[in-house]
């Protein structure tokens, strides 16, 4: 079945408001209102207009609960969008919608949060390790981030639109596969540089201290690495700092 | 601090805490970004960005991912680096603000569970008008939501200032540990959070090929830096 023609236009609607798909995030309906939102441009060209049946039907579907990453949504809505615009059946979409959210929620996991971000962080770290200023270490980080956060959400409306029901195909391909261990290796090989580096520039220049530092570090770091679960590093870190804040004005 | 002096942290607040999860989520929220742009709004990025790559190490391990809970870095982190910009000449300033930027995103992690929960109150209001396909309602929820979140991240912002600023500067006029330990200890803090999760979190491999690129990486930074 062939797409129906979207305008430019209503693209970059979509796309600007997928930047805000997730600004009624609930527990109750997840993303599923975003969706809602995010559709919405495009759904105005179905037979009837905004307010006729279908678009109203539409609407309403789009706007259930829904889950994923909120920048591969952008997948979700491009497939969704086609799907509303050619016709699907509605129990379908409603499948669909539904086989969309686990993989798109873990590849976006996997490849954003727990690689792209990091190695994005790490590399601006090293930035600063090197002695950048401040402009240079923030463009380092939101310029490269932006560039693989920008490009995934548009790369994942076109390919949404372009395969339609068949988008898991495109989701299955060797890159996306690979480029979260590929991009975690490199951030782990960078956070052996970037983080002695930062911790020396912190520190300031007197290099015994930094290498004392440094050692009681790397001791720290490997009884965290044995004890901390995932996202108790922070607590870890609040506990200490609040012993050395008690002793720093008991002193 | 004067009213005026407030209010471009605030709206900075505003901008990072927005950015956590609404909207764009283009990472100005991540620590080494909002603090340093604190710190420039105070006439002084250098500060910012350090005490922004500290939190940044601690940040590390904060991964959104999906409906799980965690510190709110955006506003902490414009917090953090405005008090930082006040207090720096002083001896304990790094620790004391690192410490005050740790319990504002303690704090704002919650206020962003308690938004979540008023968004899912209006979704329920709302149900009925979204499956009859309102477009009204839609709107209504998204824009409701996006503004409910703006209001939360200037008033966490504010609150935090406003009650922090002056608990930090009394903590750094009785501060007794040497400036040059204490920066060293909360730096060397970080670091060790640092490390651990980029040895849990970052799935890379087999134990041995992980040390094995860490030990790269070292022995690159030792050759560049030293």
């Amino acid at each position: 079945m062939s797409a129906r023609r979207v305008s430019p236009l209503t693209w970059i609607a979509t796309y600007l408001r997928l930047l805000g798909v997730q600004g009624a995030w609930n527990y109750e309906t997840l993303l599923g209102n975003g969706i809602g939102f995010a559709t919405e441009p495009a759904l105005r060209s179905l037979p009837g207009g905004v307010g006729g049946a279908a678009y109203t039907q539409a609407l309403a579907r789009e706007s259930r609960y829904f889950n994923a990453h909120p920048y591969l949504a952008s997948v979700a809505v491009g497939a969704l969008v086609r799907a509303e615009l050619d016709g699907v059946e509605p129990q379908t979409i409603e499948r669909f919608r539904t086989a969309l959210c686990s993989p798109l929620g873990s590849l976006g996991d996997q490849l954003v949060w727990a690689a792209w971000l990091p190695f994005c962080s790490l590399l601006s770290l090293a930035a600063f390790g090197l002695g950048a200023s401040p402009a240079v270490v923030v463009l380092v980080f939101l310029l490269t981030y932006n560039a693989g956060h920008l490009a995934l959400r548009a790369w994942g409306l076109a390919v949404g639109y372009q395969r339609g029901l068949t988008v898991a195909l495109a989701l299955n391909n060797q890159f996306l596969r690979h480029a979260p261990m590929h991009i975690a290796r490199a951030a782990t090989l960078l956070a052996g540089f970037a983080v002695p580096l930062t911790l020396h520039r912190a520190v300031g220049t007197e290099l015994s201290l930094a290498l004392y530092t440094a050692a009681a570090a790397f001791v720290g770091a490997l009884l965290i690495a044995r004890v901390a679960v995932r996202s108790q590093g922070w607590r870890v870190a609040l506990g200490l700092v609040a012993i050395l804040v008690l002793y720093g004005v008991t002193r | 601090m004067s009213a005026l002096e407030i209010l471009p942290i605030v709206l900075l607040g505003v901008v990072c805490g927005l950015d956590v999860v609404s909207f764009p989520q283009g990472m100005i929220s991540r620590p080494i970004v909002a603090a340093t742009a604190a710190g420039a709004l105070g006439g002084h990025a250098g500060d910012g960005l350090l005490i922004g790559a500290v939190l940044e190490l601690i940040a590390l391990e904060t991964l959104p991912f999906g409906a799980s809970r965690y510190p709110e870095w955006g506003t902490a982190s414009v917090v953090g680096g405005a008090l930082f910009v006040d207090q720096a000449p002083m001896p304990g300033a790094l620790p004391l603000c690192v410490f005050a930027a740790l319990c504002a995103a303690m704090v704002s992690g919650s206020s962003m569970v308690a938004i979540r929960r008023l968004n899912g109150r209006w979704a329920g209001q709302l149900h009925d008008e979204v499956e009859r396909g309102s477009r009204r309602a839609v709107m209504r929820l998204q824009i409701g939501g996006l503004m409910a979140d703006v209001l939360r991240a200037a008033l966490v912002t504010l609150v935090l200032i406003v009650v922090l600023r002056p608990i930090v500067s009394a903590a750094a006029e009785v501060w007794g540990a040497p400036a040059t330990m204490s920066t060293a200890l909360v730096v060397g803090i970080a670091t060790a959070v640092a490390g651990g999760i980029v040895w849990n979190a970052l799935p890379a491999g087999s134990q041995r090929f992980r040390a094995g690129l860490i030990a790269a990486g070292v022995i690159a930074a030792v050759m560049v830096g030293g």
